[in-house]
């Protein structure tokens, strides 16, 4: 099952490692940020405290994933550079995650159809020939574990709850059904990475998701949405408009005063 | 944390039974026995308990908006997980705070529903507008200095559920103040233009510091019955003059500016002198009439509103999931 | 419908080897959210091993007033202490 239980293969290209990563981190930082924004206006003091602590375990993540990628490229940019200095072109997360908080339902919904690919994600990669990930996900993976645990708790709460919750959430899942298939649809880079033993088989992935999004929707009472094309690939730098905004603040003071430390 | 001028009730003249057990409630809070929930208290301790408080919660809730204000733009990723851990905090404040409310039979709900219709008070300081990142670390600098000023004393305040929440709350600020003031150095050894925005923040926020202390002692009509029944420990004056002492050295060393022409060193006292505090000010804030009064209450009643259907679908589902575990059974 | 939930009480076990204490109370609408909650507002410093919750209405307590029938009692019970006994100091472990 692992990818780290074949023997070893041709090793994969700088270029490659470095693209794969940032897919990893940029999806982390991107769901981080989004989360972070929603401190103090949550529906209850409780969940601010839980989404606080999801939003931090993200940023962990982020940044351990940042680093990472800019060890890899060995270029000289740290974390911060490559978070705060690159255009919205440059990013390579899943176009899922910079999707805005529209109301709670969509916020979990967001949450939930990431969770399950993260934490199917991280538990292969946890098994990489790359031991620097492996370690970062088999950290990664006890904050994912909770994660879906949370989401997946609150979707079968709205889903099941009141009428106005029920309809407030299939609203959400109509809507960000579509980002869903580029997290399962492999691409070239995943292919390669999956061949050299770092990233995980992406069947796999599929099929584990599928799984464990089906029974939460089930024990949500919640259709799921039909199969829709999508035109983004938020992973090969192709986004959605909501993106740019994001960064555009996120973004604003290293830009505004160049070359300071903070 | 964020405690202030506090308005008690003075307590009723009482018949003699009554007064009997007055006498000895007074004689516990002398031999410094804790109160605790269930223990007889006169009516007037336990409102002044409530309204206290639940005004120092609502003071955590509230103080998250104008920090939360800069989460998305924090400048690098170590400062926007440090100020995630730091808003995030004040809300579990905040849920300590109404917990230690809770005990003396009063449901958050209600204390919730007062702040919202503008009834309960908070401290003043959050609503004033952060402008800058700058205004972040000032924020942990003086603000959560000039809290723990207010707190440690708390912690040994008469009510047990109360001293207990301050214990645990002091203990995990004691990061608060010292990430603002890292920021500060930071500014301060920066740029020419960041340095501007350190001053410019520190313009801004030190006068409403000290007022965060309340008013003055020859005014603040209240201040001996609290400390009688060890609710407050110190003056307002007193708890002041000590923030002042602290941190003018360390503004000092930030090469800032304290912007009052008048503050001196007054080797007789071993104390600073400080100009005159322009309480028109705080008592227009205080009636609303502050820089973002109306923002921040619209932001909390926003969330509030926003929330309503979430929790109440998490109730009828627990309900749901109750009934049919009964079904269950029954069958 | 309570959209303010139910009110729990929380108790940590800070590590293993300890009994649970008492360190305050959450609102949840259903156990399964109270004990979420309690670890993520309980335990964000590593303060726990394990959680129990259990809704502040199940909670029986004793009441101050009787406090002195119900403890006084036990006050003049010395000799449950061990100090009451006078054991000549030659003689070791007792």
């Amino acid at each position: 099952m692992s990818p780290a239980a074949e023997p070893a293969r041709a090793p994969a290209s700088v270029e490659d490692r470095f693209e794969y990563v940032l897919r990893l981190g940029d999806t982390s930082l991107i769901a981080a940020q989004r989360l972070g924004a929603l401190l103090g206006h949550g529906p209850a003091l409780e969940e601010d405290l839980a989404l606080g602590n999801i939003a931090l375990d993200l940023l962990g993540q982020a940044r351990l994933l940042l680093a990472l990628a800019g060890r890899i490229e060995g270029r000289g940019r740290d974390e911060d550079a490559l978070a705060f200095l690159r255009d919205a072109g440059q990013f390579r997360n899943m176009a899922l995650a910079e999707q805005p908080d529209g109301d709670f339902a969509e916020t979990i919904v967001r949450q939930c159809l990431l969770d399950a690919w993260r934490l199917e994600t991280y538990e292969s990669l946890a098994g990489s020939q790359d031991r620097e990930l492996a370690d970062i996900a088999e950290k990664a993976l006890k904050e994912c574990r909770y994660h879906w645990r949370f989401s997946a708790g609150w979707l079968v709460r709205l889903g099941d709850g009141t009428a106005e919750s029920h309809a407030r959430t299939c609203a959400a899942l109509e809507k960000l059904w579509r980002f869903t298939d580029e997290l399962l649809s492999a691409d070239a880079l995943d292919a390669r990475m999956a061949v050299c033993g770092i990233g995980p088989a992406p069947a796999l992935i599929r099929e584990r998701w599928e799984t464990r999004v089906s029974a939460a929707l089930a024990e949500a009472k919640l259709e799921r949405p039909a199969h829709r094309h999508y035109p983004w690939h938020g992973k090969r730098g192709v986004h959605t408009e909501h993106l740019g905004h994001l960064l555009a603040e996120m973004q604003f003071l290293p830009r505004a005063y160049p070359g300071v430390s903070w | 944390m964020y405690t202030q001028a506090l308005d008690a009730p003075q307590p009723p003249s009482a018949p003699t039974d009554e007064r009997e057990r007055l006498e000895r409630f007074q004689a516990r809070i002398d031999a410094d026995e804790k109160i605790e929930p269930k223990d007889w208290m006169p009516e007037a301790y336990r409102q002044t308990l409530i309204r206290q408080i639940a005004q120092h919660a609502h003071s955590e809730i509230v103080g998250m908006l104008p920090e939360g204000n800069w989460i998305t733009r924090a400048p690098s990723l170590r400062r926007k997980s440090v100020l995630i851990a730091k808003v995030q905090d004040e809300g579990g404040h905040g849920m300590y705070l109404y917990s230690a409310a809770e005990t003396l039979g009063v449901a958050r709900g209600e204390l919730v529903a007062q702040l919202l219709i503008g009834r309960a008070k908070y401290s003043s300081i959050f609503n004033y507008p952060t402008l800058t990142w700058a205004d972040i670390g000032t924020i942990g600098w003086l603000v959560d200095g000039a809290a723990i000023m207010n707190q440690i004393p708390l912690c040994r305040c008469s009510y047990g559920p109360y001293a207990r929440a301050m214990v645990r709350i002091c203990k995990e600020e004691s990061f608060h103040q010292r990430q603002g003031y890292e920021i500060m150095l930071t500014l301060a050894g920066g740029s020419a233009e960041q340095r501007a925005m350190a001053q410019d923040a520190l313009n801004r926020w030190w006068w409403p510091s000290l007022m965060m202390f309340g008013p003055s002692d020859t005014d603040s009509k209240h201040t001996a019955q609290s400390m009688r029944w060890k609710i407050k420990r110190f003056t307002n004056d007193e708890l002041r003059q000590r923030f002042i002492d602290a941190t003018v050295p360390q503004a000092e060393y930030l090469g800032l500016m304290v912007p009052d022409p008048e503050l001196r060193w007054d080797e007789t006292t071993g104390h600073y002198v400080h100009g005159p505090i322009d309480w028109s000010e705080f008592h227009a804030v205080l009636k609303g009439d502050g820089p973002c009064n109306r923002e921040r209450l619209a932001a909390r009643r926003a969330a509030h509103e926003a929330g309503r259907w979430v929790r109440e679908a998490a109730a009828a589902y627990a309900e749901k999931q109750a009934a049919s575990a009964r079904d269950a059974q029954a069958g | 419908m309570n959209e303010d939930w139910m009110l729990y009480e929380v108790f940590i076990r800070a590590r293993s080897g300890l009994e649970h204490k008492h360190v305050g109370s959450l609102h949840a609408a259903d156990a399964r959210m109270a004990l979420e909650h309690a670890r993520d507002t309980y335990t964000r410093r590593q303060e726990g091993v394990s959680i129990w919750v259990v809704r502040s209405s199940e909670i029986l307590a004793s009441d101050p007033a009787e406090a002195d029938a119900l403890f006084e009692p036990a006050r003049d019970k010395v000799y449950r202490h061990p100090t009451f006994y006078a054991i000549p100091e030659e003689v070791k472990n007792l």
